[in-house]
């Protein structure tokens, strides 16, 4: 294990508050809470309650006078958060962003040489501490070569080499696969042994075994406070408003029953995909695909159909081509070999393969939202962004404008009207990339992971939003890891990578 | 980890913005520099027969095209607002440059990184690291590109040299330094800020709202 | 693109040769030209250097394609330079402000020579260095501020994510109606909105990154450590000898021969 931990570190906040410079309304307000060494808290509330605030102050990493005004105290073991830096640490959210040297070995110790720990020390360290988390690759490994799970574990490794007594978690698995979940889960938990664990999550079943007390953070401080279900009876409603993820939440969500198909919009014919293979000009003369190109295809002989009044969710493995699929199929990546084929239906007067489509063409035909909103964001307000495709087409104001507000209301982003997209919050985004691709009115529409990292509220919004669309007539397709989705559209589904091309159709999992 | 607790007290609200760097500083500056050092690379290979056309067609216009190399420093210094950073910004965007792609220069696009940042540093230091208004943005990319003439034409035009074709140079550094790396430094700051990712600066604080 | 340019590791002593002391080794050989710009020292350095290129640890076909950019810039200074370059000698022929005489082609050619043999030296030494060594080379033998050069080397690791980015963005905004630009106007707002979201995007990985190294102690004040020891032994100092030998041949000769052209001396 990581060696000796002299027990968990004791948390007390005394009428904490913290004001970040810039904004109006202080983050967190008058919070009164001890946390006694060794206990393991599960730390919920609505976004903007300042769970994130705290841990980053716990963490002693505000900064000063310059970043942000502090009222009361917050101390780790008696000394304030910000003098006692090497007392705890913070592993985040971002797999991606946490890894700050490009070999495994040098980023574990990468904390420790902050610390000024002597090179023998840290090499002894390292090992131990990628041990305890379960990433037993070489050190000179890639930090970039690793799957999500591994990343995150990778952080808590970087963190553990430090031997923290107070660990803080801020959202670890939200951007991680079911799978990635569980595997930072089981690390966390084996290798907390006796360490104070804070943990801020929005979906808790997989934490909920393992802690001990659940505190609840509103706007004025603590709402609730105690052993997880009595907090569970005594707070749901303030849970359910949240959005929290409970233990029983998806379990609870309304399943939206599909009615019969209607015509099938798009279909494959022997399609082979692959990204970064063969390039949209080679592929629109023609050429056909050498057997290196067909080598390094992710997923051949692939027969899909995509049909008007279903939802169609692409499943599979990571690094399967889901995503891969999904742009093949909207007409933006190039086929490697086969092609897909649009009816008469869908294609409404151009040729017959998206990939030769023009870009205004896709508009109305094939809407595509991405993974991450922020790559599909173009303007400098909500509003403009959601009248940027009608522009594209060269409709007129008096057309459009009653459509965007209509999106704006539906999706409650009427209040965020003049607010610039790269400000909105996570939740807010997504919401934005799904009205901008409805704004056109497209008859197919593709999402890559819609309800990824989303909290339960936005997720029944969208859930509804998409069963709505599918019985106007539209055709859905969803890549996606989340069953609870598959299982509330009534989708079909299409497996990548286990057996190449199989096809199954039924209600979900 | 010191041992004493020092029980904090409410802080005043405008503190005097301090010279020392914080770590977001080093960070922000470096990404700037590694992103912008990117559209150098693609910069470099698409803009060389332009550049090399233009030259041909009038001696030393090719340095109009060059404002973009100088606007590590310009942006970095508006951002960041502490000594050095425009120095840093554009050393960081220069080797970046070199590292991914190594181009015709070799090494001395680091000490022309280090010449051009050094011209922009100096008109941030003339106003005291104090004012960072569009003047001073303009004139920071004057001195840039003043710098990127002088470095130019010792290291690699010296001989030869007809005074038409230094002139028109330094002329034209001088112009895309203002331009370019001066004026769109400033309107890039000012979308940047816009969007909320200067948050955590002065530079994004001024310009948006409170919320 | 990234992974195309990866650097090249290898087990001979040259991959694992501190950074900086290529970095002094290559830039010796430069000094040395940019002293002087007659078509001998170039041509000097050039052969030297190319003699040891089977030693430089990088294949060939890596080395092909760094090697691209000089190939197409060399001749490219030679035209500008055969152009403008002060007219001497027989005059050839005029054409607006361009004169080319026998003069300038001389200054073109050396102008070329000069371009390659500084190139080369740097692109075989560039593409065997790892930025983690060279970042260590820095701070422990250079003894640059650990900061800065370890905020520089992290924000490194975001590139593979910021081309990422490029790829989405581009795929993004066909997705959105405006994927096909039209004309040179188009093209460049096209360019110039990718570019501006590769910045937010990138700024906002930077924030995370900024925050996940101080949740890691960085930046405090105490002293910082280093796992790594970045040497600077018998092997750094052959190096450094080598490009200082090349120089100094160069230099020799071309003084020898008489061409030698200081870049701030009268004309020759």
């Amino acid at each position: 294990m990581t060696g000796q931990v002299r027990g968990g570190a004791r948390v007390e906040a005394r009428g904490w508050g913290w004001r970040h410079a810039g904004r109006r309304d202080p983050a967190v307000r008058g919070l009164d809470l001890v946390i006694e060494p060794g206990e393991r808290v599960l730390l919920l509330g609505a976004s903007g309650a300042g769970k994130s605030t705290l841990l980053h102050g716990l963490a002693g990493i505000l900064g000063g006078a310059e970043e942000g005004e502090q009222t009361g105290e917050l101390l780790v073991d008696g000394v304030a958060a910000v003098n006692a830096r090497g007392a705890s640490g913070l592993v985040l959210q971002d797999p991606d962003t946490q890894a700050v040297l490009a070999r495994l070995g040098d980023d574990v110790g990468f904390g420790l040489e902050n610390l000024g720990v002597s090179p023998d020390e840290i090499r002894a360290r390292v090992p131990q501490a990628l041990a305890s988390v379960g990433l037993e690759l070489p050190l000179t490994h890639s930090t970039t070569e690793l799957s999500g799970g591994q990343k995150q574990r990778l952080a808590l490794a970087g963190v553990l080499a430090m031997r923290p007594r107070l660990l803080l978690l801020d959202e670890p698995t939200a951007n991680l696969d079911p799978e990635g979940v569980h595997e930072v889960v089981d690390a966390v938990v084996a290798a907390a042994a006796g360490r104070t664990l804070v943990v801020v999550e929005h979906r808790v079943d997989a934490w909920w075994p393992h802690i001990t007390r659940v505190v609840v953070l509103g706007a004025d401080g603590v709402i609730a406070d105690g052993a997880p279900d009595a907090v569970l009876a005594a707070a749901a409603d303030v849970l359910a408003e949240a959005g929290v993820w409970l233990p029983g939440t998806a379990d609870g969500m309304p399943t939206h029953p599909a009615g019969d198909p209607g015509a099938e919009l798009l279909r494959t014919d022997d399609l082979a995909i692959g990204r970064g293979v063969r390039s949209r000009r080679k592929a629109k003369k023609g050429v056909p695909a050498t057997p290196e190109e067909l080598a390094a295809a992710v997923a051949r002989d692939l027969d899909v159909a995509v049909t008007a009044g279903r939802v169609l969710a692409l499943t599979g493995p990571n690094g399967a081509g889901k995503t891969t699929l999904a742009l093949t199929l909207a007409g933006l990546l190039a086929p490697v070999a086969g092609r897909v084929v649009a009816s008469d239906a869908l294609a409404d007067g151009t040729v017959a393969d998206p990939t030769a489509w023009r870009s205004r063409e896709l508009l109305t035909r094939i809407g595509y939202v991405f993974q991450s909103p922020d790559h599909q964001f173009l303007t400098g307000s909500v509003r403009r962004e959601l009248e940027l495709g009608p522009r594209t087409l060269g409709r007129t104001p008096d057309e459009f404008t009653p459509v965007v507000d209509e999106l704006l209301d539906r999706l409650r982003l009427t209040r965020l009207g003049p607010a610039h997209p790269f400000s909105l919050s996570g939740g807010e985004k997504r919401r934005l990339s799904v009205a901008t691709v409805l704004a056109t009115a497209p008859r197919v529409l593709v999402l890559d992971e819609p309800t990824f990292g989303q909290d339960a509220r936005t997720w029944r919004e969208l859930v509804a939003l998409l069963a709505e669309q599918r019985d106007a007539g539209r055709a859905v397709v969803v890549v996606t890891h989340d069953r609870t989705l598959i299982r509330a559209l009534d989708a079909d589904e299409f497996v990548l990578g286990a057996t190449v091309g199989a096809r199954e159709t039924g209600a979900g999992s | 980890m010191t041992t004493e607790s020092t029980p904090t007290t409410t802080e005043p609200t405008q503190a005097a913005p301090s010279r020392r760097w914080r770590v977001i500083d080093i960070v922000t500056a470096s990404v700037l520099g590694v992103a912008l050092g990117l559209v150098f690379i693609l910069w470099n290979t698409t803009s060389s027969p332009l550049r090399d056309a233009l030259g041909a067609l009038l001696p030393g216009l090719g340095a109009l095209l060059a404002g973009i190399w100088l606007l590590p420093g310009v942006i970095g210094g508006l951002i960041i607002r502490k000594p050095g950073a425009a120095l840093f910004t554009e050393l960081v965007a220069a080797t970046v440059s070199v590292i991914i792609v190594p181009n015709e220069w070799g090494w001395w696009t680091i000490e022309a990184g280090l010449v051009q940042g050094l011209g922009a540093e100096l008109v941030f230091a003339l106003f005291l690291y104090k004012r960072w208004g569009v003047g001073v943005a303009v004139l920071a990319g004057i001195g840039a590109g003043l710098a990127m003439a002088v470095n130019d034409l010792i290291v690699w035009y010296a001989a030869g040299l007809t005074p038409e074709f230094a002139t028109i140079y330094t002329i034209s550094a001088a112009v895309t330094g203002a331009v370019i790396a001066g004026l769109l430094s400033w309107v890039l700051v000012r979308a940047l800020a816009a969007t909320g990712v200067l948050s955590r600066f002065a530079a994004g604080r001024e310009r948006a709202e409170l919320v | 693109m990234t992974t195309l340019l990866a650097p090249v590791t290898g087990d001979k002593v040259v991959h694992r040769i501190n950074p900086v002391a290529k970095i002094t080794a290559s830039a010796a050989i430069g000094v040395a030209l940019l002293i002087t710009i007659d078509w001998v020292s170039g041509a000097v350095a050039l052969a030297l250097v190319t003699l040891l290129v089977p030693f430089a640890g990088v294949p060939m076909r890596a080395l092909g394609v760094r090697i691209l950019p000089l190939l197409v810039a060399a001749p490219l200074t030679a035209l500008t330079i055969a152009l403008y370059g002060a007219p001497s000698g027989e005059i050839y022929g005029t054409f607006l402000l361009a004169t080319v005489s026998e003069g300038s082609l001389q200054l073109a050619a050396a102008a070329a020579l000069r371009v390659l043999a500084i190139g080369l030296p740097a692109v075989l030494l560039v593409a065997t260095v790892d930025p983690t060594d060279l970042a260590d080379g820095l701070i422990q033998t250079w003894r640059l501020p650990a900061r800065f050069v370890l905020g520089a080397l992290a924000a490194f690791r975001l590139v593979g994510l910021i081309v990422d980015d490029w790829r989405a963005l581009v795929l993004a905004r066909r997705a959105r109606g405006v994927g096909d630009a039209g004309g040179f106007l188009g093209r460049i707002r096209f360019l110039g909105s990718v570019a501006f979201a590769l910045l937010v995007l990138a700024l906002r990985r930077g924030g995370s990154l900024a925050t996940a190294m101080e949740a890691r102690g960085f930046g405090g004040d105490g002293a910082r450590s280093s796992a790594r020891v970045a040497r600077f032994g018998g092997a750094e100092w052959v190096l450094v000898l080598i490009g200082v030998a090349i120089s100094v041949a160069a230099l020799t000769v071309s003084i020898a021969v008489g061409s030698f052209n200081p870049i701030l001396g009268p004309r020759g």
